[in-house]
């Protein structure tokens, strides 16, 4: 069996999330104290009560202290956790575990990142010393080459494909415009998404999440001590990981128009909630739309278009805000922008928002059920969590 | 007891500068033809292990001598890396013959008196408008010397050392100093003489079927070949100067064309006289080297004089705002050497599960330590799926990846090279090839990469 699920035993009673932006005049020591206060204000926390943190960076700062010091916490267990692009929810994973054992009453999970010092384009991972024969690719390279395949598999010409992508691009920057937090807040024409100079294979500018610095955090109780803080928490139903062993770099039967890992974890993820249909069951889903193609896999990896199918769902609009399930509402990472250690814990900001029926113009009608897929890594070797998440018990 | 040559083989690399190009760049008289460079990802060690792959060389048991005015490295062994790379055993010595020009005939005359291995590689430039710059020519060639199925017979050796100032340069500087070209001819050609009557009176050959000229000076090679009466090889017309390869070269045209009894002159000209006679066998039109020099000389593909120059270091042109290649680090590059100089992989021993690279734990079956060594140095695969990376740094962008799979099993992402985009895709065949993927923090980063397979680019 692949884990005890802990369905409804954990709430989520605070949340904060800071706008995601080129915060030329932020610090990971602001963006952590603003996201935290928040939170903790949202609840009428005071620091010194919660009783243990978790802060997720993949390259902003290492052990707790990147947390303790700014936030002057005395004496609390700060434990810093990194996945890769999963890293925000994998703070959110262990912190929920910690409180679900009785160890700790009040946890904290954090995520930041702050990506804009770097002079570099794009994501600049620094590895141990190597043997010099991976692969100097970038992430869009890396991501792009599932289009190609997919389009063999599954029949598309460069045109068709080039409108799914674009179709995809265009739905989250729609939803972006509705969001303040969101880097990219206005609406982008579909013919200027196709037409953008290629970065990547058949990916251009638009194809590409934003390199964003930004913050989140939430604040978890027991299930049964959440009325203390909130009068309409979210109940954790389904928390799922995935850790891929790289074979599909290695394995001739792999053929990059899926993510096993995905599929693995959210079905784990729906074993856990008592999900039976995801289709129809899950109301919104945050999922890691790095690149266009990226989002297009994951609707098929987890279960919301069947296997060859969703591209017709995207052109179809079953995505869209306005859609059957609403996937990115808050622009995803492709608007909302990717500031890597935040973005788990910004996906669920979403689902905090939108079940709790403060969304704004951004609002699903009769949300209840909520789900954060959050990847890390590249086709092939991947990482992958997906978390469910909903206004009720039961 | 060596009696003779037993293999060859030559490389000349895909890329092809238009000498119009650099004509019309610097605004001067338009030269005809197009001279071979080397690619981003090459360098002499790389060029010497095309040349040497594949080569029957059980025939031989003498060192590896390399010979290059081009060395990747001093003070480090450049024989060593193109030893691993072609898989050569561990004692079989080689050496470097690096720095002059007269090392490619030193590499030979040495391989023939150990019954060893000569391969000469070489990338020659010059300062823009030189001669060294149009004329010269990047290419690679490898001799093997031995006793037995031997393909041309030695006859007859005779050499003269000359300590002559005529051609030289610091080891800093990518410039070659030279005096007036009609002074070499007038010191040498009595020299040339005195080694043609000593090898005539050694042999009883006074005039050699074929020639292989080895000179840096056109002129003194042109006097002599016309002295011989040998015609200079229609292939080679064009060709330029290799360098410390060119005899290798020129050497490798002879033998691709040399019929059965023919005797073969091989001069060198530089630094003094180096003369070798020799006379093929009937094994040699059994045994003509898989692709001929003319063969390797015709098509190209054809490359910018602006790249050429920024590939050669001549020419700095903006990066992309990427960090610098990180450079291998030695113990990994140690622990790692069969994956990374032979790219070799394994096959599991308990499932036959084939993984690249090798994996302690198998992915099929989870059998531990359980697994046989495979090489793929020159396995053939089929890409399964592709993209053209814009972003990251490379000397020749867009860099191309590409998912290889395996004749056989086995699945890697390596960098195609030798191809533009256009003219690869999923299902495209292609070969490994070894490359110099990049030089950062001082030092260089050998790999695989794969090419289009020959028949796939319609040559």
């Amino acid at each position: 069996m692949a884990s005890n699920g802990i369905k409804d035993r954990v709430a989520i009673v605070a949340m904060g999330c800071t706008p995601f932006r080129e915060h030329w005049n932020l610090s990971v020591d602001d963006m952590l104290v603003d996201a935290v206060t928040e939170c903790l204000d949202s609840a009428g926390v005071d620091k010194n009560a919660v009783d243990a943190y978790w802060l997720g960076t993949q390259g902003s700062g290492m052990a707790g202290v990147t947390l303790s010091r700014p936030l002057q916490t005395h004496f609390k267990p700060v434990t810093r956790v990194e996945n890769y692009c999963a890293t925000g929810s994998e703070s959110f994973r262990n912190a929920a575990y910690a409180v679900a054992s009785g160890a700790y009453d009040i946890v904290v999970a954090a995520g930041v990142e702050k990506l804009k010092d770097s002079r570099y384009s794009g994501l600049a991972a620094a590895w141990p010393p190597s043997a010099g024969t991976r692969l100097d690719s970038t992430a869009p390279a890396n991501f792009s080459m599932l289009a190609p395949a997919y389009a063999q598999r599954y029949g598309l010409d460069d045109d068709l494909l080039r409108e799914v992508l674009t179709h995809i691009a265009w739905k989250n920057h729609q939803n972006g415009a509705r969001n303040p937090l969101a880097q990219f807040r206005k609406a982008v024409e579909r013919d200027t998404i196709s037409c953008a100079a290629p970065i990547a294979g058949p990916l251009g500018v638009f194809d590409c999440s934003g390199v964003a610095d930004g913050a989140a955090a939430l604040m978890m109780v027991r299930a049964e001590d959440a009325h203390r803080f909130c009068a309409n928490p979210l109940y954790v139903k389904a928390l799922a990981f995935v850790s891929g062993n790289g074979s599909g770099l290695v394995d001739p039967n792999y053929d990059f128009t899926t993510f096993p890992e995905v599929v693995a974890s959210a079905e784990e993820a729906y074993r856990q909630a008592g999900v039976v249909d995801p289709g129809s069951e899950i109301s919104m889903a945050e999922v890691h739309d790095c690149f266009t193609p990226t989002e297009l896999v994951l609707m098929e990896d987890l279960g919301f278009s069947s296997r060859g199918q969703a591209w017709q769902d995207v052109l179809e609009g079953r995505f869209d805000l306005s859609g059957a399930l609403p996937v990115n509402p808050d622009g995803g990472l492709k608007s909302f922008g990717h500031p890597i250690g935040a973005s788990g814990l910004r996906m669920l900001f979403e689902c905090w928002l939108q079940l709790r029926g403060e969304a704004g113009d951004r609002q699903i009608p009769n949300a209840r059920l909520g789900l954060t897929h959050n990847l890390g890594g590249q086709p092939g070797e991947c990482v992958s969590f997906v978390s469910i998440v909903g206004n009720e018990p039961g | 007891m060596v009696r003779g040559i037993t293999a060859y083989q030559a490389y000349v690399p895909v890329h092809r500068l238009g000498r119009e190009d650099i004509a019309s760049f610097l605004g001067r008289p338009v030269q005809a033809g197009s001279r071979p460079v080397a690619g981003h990802d090459e360098d002499s060690s790389t060029l010497a292990v095309e040349a040497l792959r594949g080569l029957p060389v059980a025939g031989s048991s003498g060192p590896l001598w390399f010979a290059s005015t081009s060395p990747a490295y001093l003070e480090k062994s450049n024989s060593s890396l193109i030893h691993a790379a072609v898989g050569m055993d561990p004692s079989r010595p080689a050496y470097d013959m690096v720095g002059s020009l007269r090392s490619g005939v030193g590499a030979l005359r040495a391989a023939l008196d150990s019954g060893g291995i000569a391969v000469m590689a070489d990338i020659r430039m010059g300062l823009p408008e030189s001669s060294d710059e149009s004329m010269g020519a990047d290419a690679a060639a490898s001799i093997a010397f031995g006793s037995d199925d031997v393909i041309a017979e030695v006859l007859g050796v005779e050499s003269i050392t000359l300590e002559l100032l005529d051609r030289w340069r610091f080891p800093e500087s990518a410039t070659v100093e030279a005096w007036d070209e009609r002074y070499a001819p007038e010191v040498i050609l009595p020299l040339w003489q005195e080694v043609m009557s000593r090898l005539g009176a050694a042999t009883g050959i006074a005039q050699p079927d074929h020639v292989a000229i080895s000179c840096a000076n056109a002129r003194l090679a042109a006097t002599v070949a016309g002295r011989l009466g040998v015609g200079m090889s229609p292939t080679l017309r064009q060709f330029g100067f290799a360098g410390a390869a060119h005899v290798g070269v020129a050497l490798a045209d002879v033998l691709d064309r040399a019929q059965p009894g023919e005797t073969i002159l091989v001069l060198g000209l530089n630094d003094g006289v180096d003369a070798v006679m020799l006379r093929a066998t009937d094994l040699v039109t059994q045994r003509r080297a898989p692709r001929s020099v003319a063969d390797l000389l015709a098509g190209g593909k054809r490359v910018g004089y602006g790249d050429v120059l920024t590939w050669r270091g001549m020419l700095t042109r903006q990066p992309p705002r990427r960090p610098d290649p990180q450079a291998p680090a030695s113990p990994p590059s140690y622990r790692e050497r069969a994956y990374k100089l032979r790219l070799a992989g394994a096959r599991c021993t308990s499932c036959g599960w084939v993984m690249l690279p090798v994996q302690r734990v198998c992915l099929q079956c989870g059998a531990k330590d359980q697994h046989e060594t495979v090489e793929f140095a020159s396995t053939p695969g089929t890409i399964a799926t592709l993209t053209a990376d814009r972003l990251t740094y490379s000397l020749a962008p867009p860099m191309l990846m590409a998912v290889i799979d395996f004749d056989g099993g086995g699945r890697q992402l390596l960098e195609v090279t030798d191809a533009d985009e256009r003219e690869v895709h999923i299902g495209t065949r292609v070969e490994p090839t070894f490359r110099r993927v990049a030089t950062s923090e001082g030092i260089h980063n050998y790999f695989w990469k794969v090419r289009p397979l020959r028949s796939d680019r319609g040559e």
